[in-house]
């Protein structure tokens, strides 16, 4: 049961409270970027490349200018002029915004159309003749590194191959000698597929340019409207788009996932558009464009091993990595962590030697990846960890779910110092496995799972117990593009004790508007109906980071607390000093201070901001407002032990998912419906790369599925009827005890669906298979192995 | 995504939609339910000058039976076929290709008629329209002729209608006592195109003789096909696993699907085999049943 | 060449002079600018579009515009008088947590009302197959059927069932 600290009508941590921004959107109030309508607004739409590698000849826009309306062909040369051809990546590598002579990836805008009306941009965009030269492209990642392959990034000087970069974790010479002398190894070769985060709104933006008063609004899709409004200084400052300048405004996001955290050359383009024309500027993408152009995500090709004893005890584990990023890195990581937090690949299991390595190359294929719903390459990581320790439990003839229990790592040794350097801050792994077994009836389960074997039927049970890092993160270590990754919380409270609170980061569908008032309801009493959440603007809200990562409640939540307690502090002065005590002489239950041992003297939270306008002490400043930008001291490690349960039809090989029970652990909760809703949602997209979805290209670089019908997204018929419930360990380190939970549904799915399969396949010595594991994929596994 | 201009008539009658095709010619299409064309013009893959929507014309929406004939109007959408008591009470088959067309939204608008005036061997009313028997009635400015639904589809995108023609209704059979009928397609999610589809009416004799049999095929073939050897191979017999097997067999064997996304030859060969074994008996336990 | 046409939106009457391809949705956002009704595709897969065509549930991003003429729609922002009562579909899907941005929501309401109006019992799978034309990469759509099922229990005049999480 979780416990609450306030009242229902408070609504602090704890409580189900419905969500405040739900009025808007089930009236078709919501205002997202393609509701946004200004007054002379011009329509862009993009002229895309039909091919992988080629080279530009000639753009002739002579009949585009003839169609009626069109106002303007804008190609790579164009911009050029100005020196807004190239943009960075948030990985400080290089893209084109539009090319000048070559194009790197299918479907990469070539020119821009800019018309007043959305469909005289169409027409433009049929009408623009460009003649390319194609060239041989590279779409294997595994040969980009032959000496033969063409070199890609020609554009950048001295470059010889194209390797990005190599990084490595852990101890590569105890590792091979332990793998070496160990008694049992087991290695398994593992492709994560590209994949999209396809939200259902896709990315657009309305930029803005005021040429009288030399200012930018841009009202865009995006998670991160802080770090974009710097990019775009970065970028344009030359031009005088400087910081103080430009005002980046998200509106109402239609789903994020990560998706939303980079610039894509579309709105740059729109930028400069605006800019040069000085009228507001539209792009919004479709579907196509969207699935094939913007960032991509995943994308690794995992050779994982696994050492240890025939009774099952881990000893180690050693992983290899190819990551293909296509044409630039355009990850959205840490500066420091090209290959986000994959090491965190050791997994909930206790030993310590492991070695990590990780090879990057460039590709004709679109830029990547972002983290989609994944702290930074997690997903990766715990696949990977996750399959090989159930191959591992496969070779030594344990139950998977006995081997895990005997590996983890025990509730009593947290804090915990993992073998890539992590601190576990907290966890109970134990727990966690034995409430899913029991939620299914495990043992039931397995006993079913014999009969139906022997008499031929395809049963199979897969768990995924798997340790999630979030919350970047720590100052020391975390930035993008050099900017610290704090975030930041601003609390004013009215005369009338009603607040408002603004943010850096910025809601995508995770209900901030709801669970940061109750952070702050928690802290000061004050309702949380009675408290207004805003973020997404740069002109009114303190900088920070964004969302994404799991990152808003480790840090953005963290900084409301402690704002929030800065004002509390406030408030013990005001009432000690009304009600003439000392302050050691208050004491605070939600809502007021009272006077210990005479509880009828007290004074309300409202009574005491009212005061802060009216009557507060001589010599403190007045007014009741605080901010603060929080730098944590650590990550944070939720975890969650997932069981699945599928059966497969013998003849067709369809997968059905019968069960999927996950148990998470995040910590503290603020809101459990939003907690579960978090889960809910992550589970499907976790069914979906594990059955579903991955993004195909054929070897010239053509991707054989960018549109709805052939990537396919799961509806409520592929989703099953989850099962969920939690676990609390608090985060000893987090003002709120709370340690994010928007990833760790589709961290762990995955794995356990992935496991469950091959279990069932297991009896035919299918040990591996790689996701999504389709019927027409178990079709082929099994007549290798002579079933059909 | 947007469609290049066209112009767009809405006829009140037969009789000025057949004018208007044969005005325009090649540059005119038919609009009925939009739902296969408009994506196309949406894509820029199909821009015909002209738009002829037929929606307005009266007549084509209804059901009925007539003389042992249930006559289907080339308008009636999907959602009504699903919905229909009069075809549930012969033909419960279409409950089950209703259900796997696209999505409910999809249904209130797309027509029987333009499912088959596509002629799209994606589409799954083609082999059901096989397994039933059914024909097709396409009107011209002479008059209207009845065309069997196995010399209806000529190739990929291409059918028996002709410049100035129009398909307005689908007469099917009812079928003798002691029939059933059923179908299924396999998806890689609901509302996809068939991986590999099949469409099954048999009708067994008291004495346990199959005397007839319709299979067809979706999505297996570049035309619509019917599988006739598999149904020679059930009729005249009683039923066994070993004629079901054997029809199964050369289901398999007859078709001609690609390798795709959706699966390679192989395995939507022996899809086929495993859907005519299910849909056979899912049939005839609906003669039982 | 444009055509004029009247529809009849929400209960009120307009007439516009459209182009022949203009889609319906973009009518009802562009021209009408009604921007409730939202567009997630090309390929009448996403269903965010829907609204109702004389009381049946359509994706209006593959509908023209013209073959509105003389129908009536109906969209989010009809369903329910400005300022309440809310819709039963509007109030379960806040009650149930049945979304998250709100992108598909309209869309995904839109077809349940059609849904309910057929059959306002619906089975949990009947729910699932009834909204599989409406993408939501959101919910996961457990509170999605749940909210059908209480906007269901409402309409029927019953008690609603409880809003409370089974998060344990």
């Amino acid at each position: 049961m979780i416990q609450c600290k306030t009242s229902k009508a408070i609504g602090g941590m704890g409580h189900s409270l419905k969500r405040k921004e739900d009025a808007r959107f089930i009236q078709g109030k919501g205002n997202y970027v393609d509701d946004v309508k200004l007054p002379g607004m011009l329509y862009m739409d993009i002229v895309r490349s039909p091919y992988a590698y080629a080279k530009i000849k000639n753009i002739n826009i002579e009949e585009a200018m003839k169609v009626p309306g069109v106002v303007a062909v804008v190609s790579g040369r164009d911009l050029e002029k100005y020196n807004l051809h190239w943009m960075p990546t948030l990985m400080s590598d290089t893209q084109m915004v539009l090319p000048t002579d070559t194009v790197m990836y299918q479907s990469q805008e070539v020119a821009a159309v800019i018309a007043t009306t959305k469909y005289a941009a169409r027409d433009g965009r049929e009408a623009v003749i460009v003649e390319y030269e194609p060239m041989k492209p590279v779409i294997d990642p595994f040969k980009s590194l032959d000496p033969s392959a063409p070199v890609l990034r020609s554009d950048k000087e001295g470059k010889t191959d194209n390797h990005i970069w190599n990084w490595k974790a852990g101890d590569k010479e105890k590792t091979d000698t332990l793998f070496e002398t160990a008694d049992v190894v087991v290695k398994e070769q593992m492709h994560i597929p590209r994949i999209h985060v396809a939200s259902i709104e896709t990315c657009g933006c309305v930029a803005d340019y005021d040429k009288v008063n030399n200012h930018l609004t841009m009202y865009m899709t995006t998670q991160a409207p802080h770090a974009i409004r710097t990019v775009i200084a970065l970028v344009a400052g030359h031009v005088g788009l400087t910081e103080e300048k430009v005002r980046v405004i998200a509106p109402d996001i239609g789903g994020g996932f990560g998706g939303k955290v980079p610039v894509y050359p579309g709105y740059v383009i729109a930028i400069a558009v605006s800019f040069l024309v000085g009228k507001p500027v539209k792009w919004i993408e479709d579907r196509s464009e969207n699935l094939q152009a913007d960032s991509f995500a995943r994308d690794y090709h995992i050779t994982a091993e696994m050492a240890g004893t025939k009774d099952g005890k881990i000893l180690g584990t050693r992983f290899k990595i190819l990551a293909d990023h296509g044409y630039t890195d355009a990850s959205a990581n840490p500066s420091k962590f090209p290959t986000g937090m994959f090491s965190i690949a050791t997994g909930s299991y206790d030993y310590g030697t492991t070695y990590m390595e990780c090879d990057a190359v460039y590709t004709n294929k679109p830029p990547g990846g972002v983290a989609y719903r994944c702290s930074f390459r997690v997903t990766e990581a715990v696949h990977a960890i996750e399959r090989i320790t159930d191959r591992f439990a496969f070779e030594v003839g344990k139950d998977p779910a006995d081997l895990r229990m005997q590996n983890f790592i025990k509730k009593e040794d947290f804090p915990w110092k993992s073998p890539t350097g992590w601190i576990y801050d907290s966890g109970d792994y134990h727990a966690g496995l034995q409430k899913a077994m029991d939620a299914l009836n495990y043992n039931d389960l397995r006993r079913e799972q014999a009969e139906k074997r022997a008499k031929g039927e395809l049963m199979g049970i897969g768990i995924s117990t798997f340790t999630e890092i979030v919350g970047a993160g720590p100052s020391k270590d975390f930035d993008i593009l050099g900017i610290k990754m704090f975030d930041s919380a601003e609390i004013r409270v009215h005369p009338t004790g009603k607040a408002i609170a603004r943010f850096g980061t910025k809601s995508q569908g995770q209900g901030h508007e709801t669970t940061y008032a109750q952070i702050i309801a928690e802290e000061l009493g004050i309702p949380a109906e009675n408290i207004a959440i805003e973020e997404g603007d740069t002109d009114t809200a303190p900088y920070g980071l964004g969302t994404y990562a799991s990152r808003s409640t480790p840090t953005a939540g963290a900084a409301a607390a402690i704002a929030a307690r800065k004002l509390r502090d406030k408030a013990r002065k005001i009432a000690a000093y009304l009600l003439e005590v000392s302050e050691d002489d208050l004491e605070w239950e939600p809502g007021k201070f009272f006077v210990k041992g005479a509880p009828e003297k007290s004074k309300t939270i409202q009574e005491l901001v009212f005061a802060a306008y009216t009557n507060h002490p001589q010599g403190m400043e007045a007014g009741f407002e605080a901010t603060h930008y929080y730098d944590p001291p650590n990550l944070t490690f939720p975890s969650g032990a997932y069981i699945c349960v599928v059966d497969i039809d013998r003849e067709t090989c369809e997968i059905k998912v019968r069960r999927f029970v996950a148990i998470d652990d995040c910590g503290n909760i603020i809101n459990p419906m939003i907690v579960q809703g978090q889960v809910h949602g992550g589970l499907t997209q976790g069914i979906a790369p594990a059955m579903y979805e991955e993004l195909i290209y054929d070897e010239a670089g053509n991707i054989l599925n960018g549109t709805f019908m052939d990537y396919l997204v799961p509806t409520a018929v592929e989703s099953p009827n989850w099962e969920t419930g939690h676990t609390v360990t608090p985060s000893p380190h987090h003002p709120i005890g709370a340690k994010g939970v928007g990833e760790s549904p589709t961290v762990g799915a995955p794995p356990a669906i992935a496991n469950a399969i091959v279990d069932a396949l297991s009896p035919f010595g299918i040990t591996h298979l790689d996701i999504p594991i389709t019927p027409f994929k178990i079709f082929k596994a099994l007549k290798e192995k002579g079933v059909f | 995504m947007i469609a290049q201009s066209f112009q767009y008539e809405s006829p009140g009658t037969l009789a000025e939609a057949i004018a208007l095709l044969n005005e325009h010619g090649d540059e005119a299409k038919v609009l009925s339910g939009g739902h296969s064309l408009i994506p196309m013009m949406k894509l820029r893959f199909a821009s015909p000058g002209y738009l002829i929507d037929i929606n307005n014309i009266p007549g084509l929406s209804d059901i009925k039976e007539e003389a042992g004939v249930v006559r289907i109007g080339a308008l009636v959408r999907e959602s009504q076929l699903e919905h229909s008591d009069l075809l549930a009470k012969h033909f419960p088959i279409f409950k089950d290709v209703t259900k796997l067309i696209a999505d409910p939204q999809v249904r209130n608008m797309g027509t029987l008629g333009g499912n088959l005036a596509h002629g799209d061997a994606a589409n799954d009313h083609p082999a059901v329209m096989i397994a039933l028997g059914a024909s097709v009635v396409i009107t011209n400015a002479e008059g209207e002729r009845e065309v069997p639904i196995d010399e209806f589809f000529y190739g990929f995108y291409m059918t028996a209608i002709q410049q100035g023609e129009i398909l307005t209704e689908i007469r099917i059979p009812v079928p003798a006592s002691g029939t059933g009928n059923a179908y299924h397609k396999l998806e890689r999610k609901v509302g996809d195109y068939a991986t590999a589809g099949v469409a099954v009416q048999i009708t067994v004799g008291e004495d346990g003789i199959v005397t007839s049999a319709g299979i067809g095929l979706t999505n297996l073939n570049p035309v619509p096909l019917r599988a006739s050897r598999s149904e020679e191979a059930l009729i005249g017999k009683p039923l066994s696993d070993e004629t079901i097997a054997l029809a199964a067999q050369f289901a398999s064997e007859d078709c001609s699907p690609n390798s795709d996304l959706r699966g390679s030859e192989e395995y939507k060969r022996h899809l086929t085999s495993v859907l005519v074994k299910r849909m056979i008996a899912k049939a005839v336990e609906r003669i039982n049943g | 060449m444009t055509k004029t046409i009247t529809v009849t939106v929400n209960g009120t009457a307009h007439t516009a002079e459209v182009e022949p391809r203009l889609l319906l949705v973009h009518m009802i956002r562009e021209v009408l600018n009604m921007t409730g009704t939202h567009i997630g595709c090309d390929t009448s897969s996403c269903g965010a579009c829907t609204i109702l065509l004389d009381g049946k549930s359509i994706k209006s991003c593959t509908v023209l515009a013209v073959q509105a003429n003389g129908k009536s729609i109906t969209t989010i922002e009809g369903l329910a008088p400005e300022g309440g009562p809310l819709h039963p579909l509007q109030e379960g899907f806040k009650e149930n947590h049945g979304l998250h941005c709100g992108f598909c929501t309209p869309g995904m309401i839109m077809r349940c009302v059609e849904l309910l109006e057929h059959n306002n019992n619906p089975t949990e799978e009947e729910i699932r197959w009834g909204i599989s034309g409406n993408l939501c990469r959101c919910t996961g759509y457990n509170n999605i059927v749940k909210a059908v099922q209480w906007a269901g229990a409402k309409m029927r005049g019953e008690e609603t069932p409880s809003t409370e999480p089974e998060f344990v």
